[in-house]
């Protein structure tokens, strides 16, 4: 294997003193703020406010120089692992390298100064990369139309339910009987938000087992598929990382009740340009694009959920949505059956400039190229880690792997957060601990397409030493900035504010 | 070739080798042969960065509204994002950082997250505030969804004051969860608390100020909540805060907001940041993260997302709340942006607004035909009746260089309008250049 250069793990984090809040550093009379000069009058707050609406005493914020102010935010930024610093092999999350190319694409003055309700008109390179972007999601999924609105996963999922519940109800009483449906069927491997989900959508959870493939268990769907299920919730791959190779029988029974197929994009990732959901059978699908395509995930956020959508049920997609006009350019039209806006304005809009210029610079082939790589990296990385830690289902996978410590918990007491904590210590971010629920002292580990065989070897040795050597493992992490955080007492004596200490 | 991956041919094979395949396709054999993409996706070829850079300016510069002079609001506004936020928001130890889900290597983002919460708690003037919502509708919806929990009722008087944009996402996510919404009209620009008739609210929702950009009686609609046995809601405006009376001390139990006032351009709509705070009392209904401070094994002083048995991959079907992915990246830079500002600029930035909002109301006003829409008082935003379209007034002042405003929908008790909003980049100059494109758009 090639030289030691390039592994990927992290310079080990500095910030090992802790950083006072801003509210401490603050010193009464200190500024940092200036305005521009306007010419205007000078008018005091009593002349344009009736009194009884003003504060008595101005709101303390903080009082800092500009140079206190970022000292401070660049000793916190010390104490804080990210995706550019190192690997982050957290399964069902993604975290690919995020391409420097998509932030400056972004962020373009003509993109970020414009407001959200500039007369399409004035608009039309923003509504231009709107419908290419959605034409190109639609590619991707073999979908009809999508709507750009969801800003993450959680809201596209939300979205996807109502527009069910409007498809079933504009079915009304049609030939499967008028009895409103009332379940939706989600396997036991599912991510929390869909069930969370469904509950928002107004129906009720039914959850199908698993089988010992670690696919959905056909007959125990068979028995719950009915003419009160709204449709199914699935991810493909799913939460195990494996393929479901019985989609289409999937499709075939849950539209054969009435039912719809929703998919859960998590991991669209491991089938970028290999197959696609539309072809499957799906009729609704969401796509994670600060995962699959490159948005940054921004320390937990700001993503964008958009959801496409079959023909069937494009007319019931949020609105306003862009499109090409009649007479050229872009105009915003609101589909005729639409169930209403799930965004204040036109969703996240930068992160969707970011995926566009990210999808843009791949095209279709490259697309494809990091579909085989993130599952060319995990089936590496399985099949390293494979004997020295379990595996429960041991065979090819997709984008990501689950292997368990439930072996090594009996020989040595070392349990899945001991080796994330370990982990941490090694210079590597920690995989998903403890999901899916159906795999004790589960290890979700998802590479992604973007990291070195170098780094690969780098943290499959960090992963076999941890193995190897378990001692102490429940004192770890001793070199990151704090030690293993007490989270009982942070529930038990809650400080959710400074202001609260 | 340009790509993000950094295999090498040899690596490829040797890869494989280790897995007992020859070829990259035997990774798919998992996947069954007629659901096989033949022919690759339908997508133009790769592109070079400075190709990709090409396109992306295109696009940009096709945005002639970037260049509009902005006095419009209704929830995205056009305020100063200096320096500071710019470099240190976008540090990539920010910017590529997953959810805090390992705290011992997340105590950045967990301690900003941690300002940002008591920064947001005392805009608010409540005790606790979560670590952000998508946006100001978002948060909305979520308030509405504790209410009717807490209380158990399903019935909401919404003010039509509230942005008909957030009232419309509310309504769109009530056909999932079943809540009732009355909505009660404005009468001289604040709410008609009368006409919401009789039911039993779980909650009084209202804007300060509201999308007329009048100011509220708070402290009222607080007392006829309570008297009600409803919780009230306020979706207050951040930036009015610095010198309005927080609507906690007023006696609101929610507080909800769009935050993309300090930090955030206005970007089309997105990415923005909705604040929500609330009661100690409420606590464990708080939708989304929530970051205490605890200690780690040394005592040091520590950051850990915490209560996170509300969350939904914990409590799965029975969580209240399916957020997950949050919008941590903008509050970073709210926080940032507000520390910036600090006490004294605070209170500057808001008089700033209201100096450049009463400057432009009083030339408006005395443009022959064109009237103040309600006559409640005003902070930094208005609303104007006009003789001629509201629509065709904003297209007829874009071709001057300027955005307008927001039109405004008619009303039960007002015709259409145009909001128009203030802030602190507006210059007497640029107010006196738009008032007078103003003249000729309406004559």
């Amino acid at each position: 294997m090639a030289g030691i250069a390039g592994t990927g793990r992290s310079i080990p984090l500095m910030g090992r003193e802790s950083e006072p809040t801003i509210f401490e550093i603050s010193a009464p009379g200190r500024k940092a703020a200036t305005f521009r000069t306007t010419g205007l009058p000078e008018w005091g707050a009593e002349e344009l406010v009736p009194e009884t609406f003003l504060r008595d005493d101005p709101l303390e914020v903080a009082e800092v120089s500009e140079r206190d102010l970022v000292g401070h935010v660049t000793r916190l930024t010390h104490r804080q692992y990210s995706v550019d610093l190192g690997a982050y092999p957290l399964g069902s999350c993604t975290m690919k390298y995020n391409p420097k190319l998509c932030d400056e694409a972004a962020g373009l003055a003509g993109f970020g100064m414009v407001h959200p309700s500039t007369p399409a008109e004035h608009a039309q390179g923003w509504l231009e990369l709107l419908v290419d972007l959605e034409a190109r999601l639609c590619a991707v999924t073999g979908m009809a139309a999508a709507t750009l609105q969801p800003p993450a996963g959680a809201a596209g999922e939300l979205t996807g339910l109502l527009l069910m519940r409007a498809w079933h109800d504009h079915m009304g009483s049609g030939e499967q009987g008028s009895r409103p449906r009332t379940k939706i069927v989600i396997p036991d491997s599912a991510h929390g938000t869909n069930p969370a989900s469904v509950t928002l959508g107004g129906y009720e959870t039914v959850t199908v087992p698993s089988d010992d493939r670690g696919c959905v268990d056909l007959a125990a769907l068979r028995e719950r598929l009915d003419t009160d299920v709204a449709g199914i919730m699935l991810t493909n791959p799913n939460t195990l990382g494996l393929f479901e190779e019985d989609i289409t029988e999937i499709a075939r029974m849950t539209h054969e009740v009435g039912g719809l197929l929703y998919y859960d994009g998590a991991n669209l990732n491991a089938i970028l340009g290999v197959t696609r959901p539309g072809d499957m059978g799906f009729d609704i699908v969401h796509m994670n694009l600060h995962k699959t395509f490159a948005v940054p995930h921004g320390g937990g956020g700001p993503g964008a959920g958009p959801v496409a959508v079959g023909q069937r049920l494009v007319d019931f997609l949020p609105g306003p949505r862009p499109v090409a006009a009649d007479g050229g350019g872009y105009e915003w039209q609101t589909p005729p059956k639409s169930i209403g806006r799930v965004h204040s304005w036109h969703g996240n809009a930068l992160a969707l400039a970011r995926a566009y210029s990210y999808i843009l610079a791949c095209g279709g082939d490259g697309l494809r190229r990091v579909a085989e790589r993130a599952v060319l990296n995990a089936n590496w990385l399985r099949h390293r880690l494979r004997g020295v830690y379990d595996v429960p289902f041991d065979r090819p996978n997709m984008h990501e792997f689950v292997a368990s410590t439930s072996s090594l918990k009996k020989s040595s007491g070392l349990r899945a957060v001991d080796v994330a904590k370990r982990l941490l210590e090694e210079g590597f971010h920690a995989p998903t601990t403890y999901f899916p629920l159906i795999v004790e002292e589960a290890l979700m580990i998802e590479p992604t397409e973007t990291e070195s065989l170098q780094t690969l070897e780098a943290l499959a040795s960090a992963l076999e030493k941890i193995a190897q050597s378990p001692e102490g493992a429940q004192e770890a992490p001793r070199t990151t900035p704090v030690g293993r955080v007490d989270e009982a007492r942070a529930a038990r004596q809650l400080i959710p504010t400074f202001d609260a200490r | 070739m340009p790509d993000f991956t950094p295999h090498t041919d040899d690596e490829i094979a040797e890869m494989l080798a280790a897995c007992g395949l020859s070829d990259i396709d035997e990774l798919f054999d998992a996947v069954p042969e007629a659901l096989r993409l033949a022919g690759g996706l339908d997508m133009p070829d790769v592109m070079s960065e400075p190709d990709v850079m090409v396109e992306m300016n295109r696009l940009a510069a096709a945005n002639s509204g970037a260049n509009l002079i902005c006095f419009a609001g209704g929830g995205a506004y056009d305020h100063e994002v200096p320096a500071v936020v710019r470099r240190l928001g976008f540090r990539s130890e920010f910017v590529t950082a997953y959810t805090p889900y390992q705290p011992e290597v997340a105590q950045g983002v967990l301690q900003m997250l941690f300002e940002y919460q008591t920064l947001v708690a005392r805009l608010a003037g409540l005790a606790v505030a979560n670590a952000s919502l998508y946006d100001g509708a978002s948060a909305l919806v979520e308030a509405a969804n504790l209410a009717v929990a807490a209380q158990r009722r399903s019935v909401l008087w919404v003010s039509e004051g509230i942005h008909p944009t957030w009232r419309e996402v509310l309504r769109t996510f009530a056909k999932g969860t079943g809540h009732e919404i009355v909505e009660v009209p404005l009468r001289n620009g604040v709410t008609d608390w009368l006409a919401a008739g009789d039911s039993e609210p779980a909650a009084l929702m209202l804007a300060q100020p509201n999308h007329l950009g009048c100011l509220e009686d708070v402290g009222a609609a607080a007392d006829l909540a309570h008297s009600k046995g409803g919780l009230c809601v306020v979706a207050a405006d951040p930036v009015s805060a610095g010198l309005l009376r927080s609507p906690g001390d007023l006696g609101a139990d929610v507080v909800v907001g769009e935050g993309q006032t300090f930090g955030t351009p206005m970007s089309f709509g997105g990415p923005y940041v909705g604040l929500f705070a609330t009661t100690l009392e409420q606590v464990r209904r708080l939708p989304g993260r929530l970051v205490g401070e605890t200690v780690d094994t040394e005592g040091r002083r520590a950051y850990v997302t915490t209560l996170r048995a509300r969350e939904q991959d914990i409590r799965r079907e029975k969580a209240s709340s399916n957020v997950c992915t949050n919008q941590t990246l903008i509050a970073v830079a709210f926080a940032i942006q507000l520390s910036w500002l600090g006490t004294h600029g605070l209170r500057e930035m808001a008089l700033r607004c209201a100096r450049g909002t009463r400057y432009a109301r009083e030339a408006l006003v005395a443009i022959d035909g064109v009237e103040l829409l309600a006559s409640a008082p005003t902070l930094r935003e208005f609303a104007l009746a006009l003789p001629v379209a509201p629509a065709t007034v904003i297209d007829r002042l874009a071709e001057e260089g300027f955005l307008a405003g927001v039109a405004l929908p008619e009303a039960r008790h007002h015709g259409p309008g145009l909001a128009v909003a203030v802030t602190e980049r507006r210059t007497r100059a640029e107010i006196d250049a738009f008032a007078a494109a103003f003249e000729k758009a309406v004559a």
